[in-house]
């Protein structure tokens, strides 16, 4: 019966891949035929806006610090308004390995992926991106949100006048 | 004077075409297997280079040649060599006694269309794939690693093996045919070819042919899971694109093999005598790429038992069996 049961799993095969001859190919043609890509795919990196058309990026630094290869730098500086934002940004394109743990860790939303992929080039020196070429003039994924609407020192509302936010607690008011 | 010179010149002519046919077919086997292999795996194959990937082989050689050719430091140089040539020479040399087709007549004299018609080209054919291990195992020895003479000694077990199941599967042909002449094997398949009269010989030369080119599923020595890429890993460019070539050009020896002792040779209705060859050595080609997009690789041990508990038992019986019959057809 093993016997048996051996000579099946060899012969039952061929009849497949001979059947396969006659189907057609699932294969997708790449650089004529393009898929579309699905949002989530991680692909080049963007930084993007709030609706206001700020920048979103706060200079925190989480991204570059989540980063596993290390690809990621800036130098942090603050505005008059008291708003941190970043001098200069630079991902290292040539070796971003696209996990997404930066767009992970951003608290703003300001650094995210796109499915695009197609953008080697020679020179690995091309690959390094920097903020004027990584910034986009749209909020991305999410149109919405703000960072600054939400928490924050008061940017955008005077201090814990945000919609979600307590006004700040005087804490000499509840002493015992 | 001039007689022998036009001799000369039409044995030339001869070992020029098939040359070039061998040579030709091989590189192209090598783009119809891609396509078929990624035909059955539902996937295009090669399509890129020229229409419907026709210049394939070619681009294949330029990448082949323009690659960087590393040799090891602690290599045996001439060795290293020398084999990737040797693996192809014996599968080339093999070819010199296949009958491809009845003598022709080409001014006013008689061709006969093989290089050479040894009386014992059966003998020939099976001492020169025994010789095709060298290639193989002196490639594995030469590289002085460790992985590529792991793939080496595989291979060598393997080749020799299976080399006894397909000697002992051609004593029943010998025996039908009367003789070790491949001309005459294919003139006594006249009425019935061999395959019919004797389908267990032709099931295990099959099986032993396919172990004897190294082919999925009898891959062994390449094992690239346990061997990095096995007897050829610290070969690059065209020094490994010999092997690769050696390989193809084996498959359609061996495919030739199968057709002249098997298959009946040339012979067929209706068809000229050649194309009837080509189709036979095709139809063989494509059975092994089949077979190859169908079943995995054998374990090595499974490989071994195979050959030495199934194959040689089963053609040694096989043996007697058609001695018997044919003593009893006698009387
Ligand atoms: S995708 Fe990963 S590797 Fe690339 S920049 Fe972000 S954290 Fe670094
Ligand atoms: S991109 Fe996001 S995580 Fe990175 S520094 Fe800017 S705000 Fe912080």
């Amino acid at each position: 019966m093993i016997l048996w049961r051996d000579i099946k799993g060899t012969v039952q095969p061929f009849w497949v891949t001979l059947r396969n001859l006659l189907r057609r190919p699932v294969t997708v043609q790449y650089p004529e035929e393009q898929r579309a890509l699905p949002v989530r795919t991680r692909g080049r990196i963007v930084l993007t806006r709030d609706p206001d058309g700020g920048e979103r990026c706060v200079a925190c630094y989480l991204c570059s610090a989540a980063c596993p290869v290390d690809c990621i730098s800036m130098q942090a500086a603050e505005a008059l308004d008291g708003r941190r934002y970043a001098v200069w940004f630079r991902i290292n394109f040539a070796r971003c390995i696209y996990c997404g743990l930066c767009a992970e860790a951003c608290p703003t939303l300001a650094i995210q992926m796109t499915p695009e992929f197609a953008f080697c080039k020679d020179d690995p020196l091309d690959m390094v991106y920097e903020k004027e070429n990584l910034l986009i003039d749209h909020g991305g994924k999410d149109q919405e949100y703000n960072f600054y609407r939400h928490a924050g020192i008061g940017v955008v509302n005077p201090r814990g006048g945000n919609d979600d936010e307590d006004p700040p607690l005087d804490a000499k008011s509840n002493l015992p | 004077m001039t007689e022998g010179l036009i001799t000369l010149a039409l044995i030339l002519v001869k070992l020029g075409m098939v040359f070039f046919v061998l040579l030709s077919g091989a590189a192209y086997l090598v783009l119809i297997e891609r396509k078929l292999l990624g035909r059955m795996q539902l996937r295009y194959g090669p399509n890129r280079a020229g229409p419907g990937g026709m210049f394939q082989p070619l681009a294949d050689a330029i990448k082949l040649i323009t690659k960087e050719d590393l040799i090891p430091a602690q290599a045996d140089k001439v060795i290293f060599f020398v084999a990737p040539g040797l693996a192809t020479l014996t599968a080339l040399l093999a070819f010199a006694v296949v009958p491809f087709a009845p003598p022709m007549t080409v001014f006013g004299r008689e061709v006969p269309l093989v290089v050479c018609d040894l009386n014992i080209g059966v003998l020939y054919f099976l001492g020169l794939s025994s010789l095709a291990v060298y290639g193989v195992a002196l490639g594995g020895w030469a590289s002085n690693s460790k992985y590529a003479l792991l793939g080496g000694i595989r291979s060598l077990a393997q080749l020799l093996s299976y080399e006894l199941a397909m000697g002992l599967s051609l004593v029943p042909v010998v025996l039908m045919a009367r003789s070790f002449s491949l001309t005459d094997i294919v003139l006594a398949q006249q009425n019935l070819p061999f395959a019919v009269l004797n389908p267990l010989a032709f099931l295990i030369f099959l099986i032993s042919v396919a172990a004897e080119s190294k082919r999925i599923p009898f891959d062994l020595p390449e094992a690239e899971n346990e061997l990095v890429a096995g007897f050829h890993t610290e070969y690059s460019g065209m020094r490994f694109g010999l092997f690769f070539v050696g390989e193809y050009i084996n498959m359609m020896i061996l495919g030739a093999m199968v057709t002249v002792f098997f298959l009946g040779g040339w012979q067929g209705p209706w068809l000229p005598p050649i194309l009837w060859f080509l189709l036979k050595v095709l139809a063989v080609a494509f059975l092994f790429i089949w077979m190859r997009a169908t079943l995995p690789r054998l374990r090595y041990d499974q490989l071994m038992h195979f050959g030495w508990k199934v194959l040689i038992p089963l053609s040694l019986v096989n043996v007697l069996i058609t001695g018997a019959v044919l003593l009893a057809m006698q009387n």
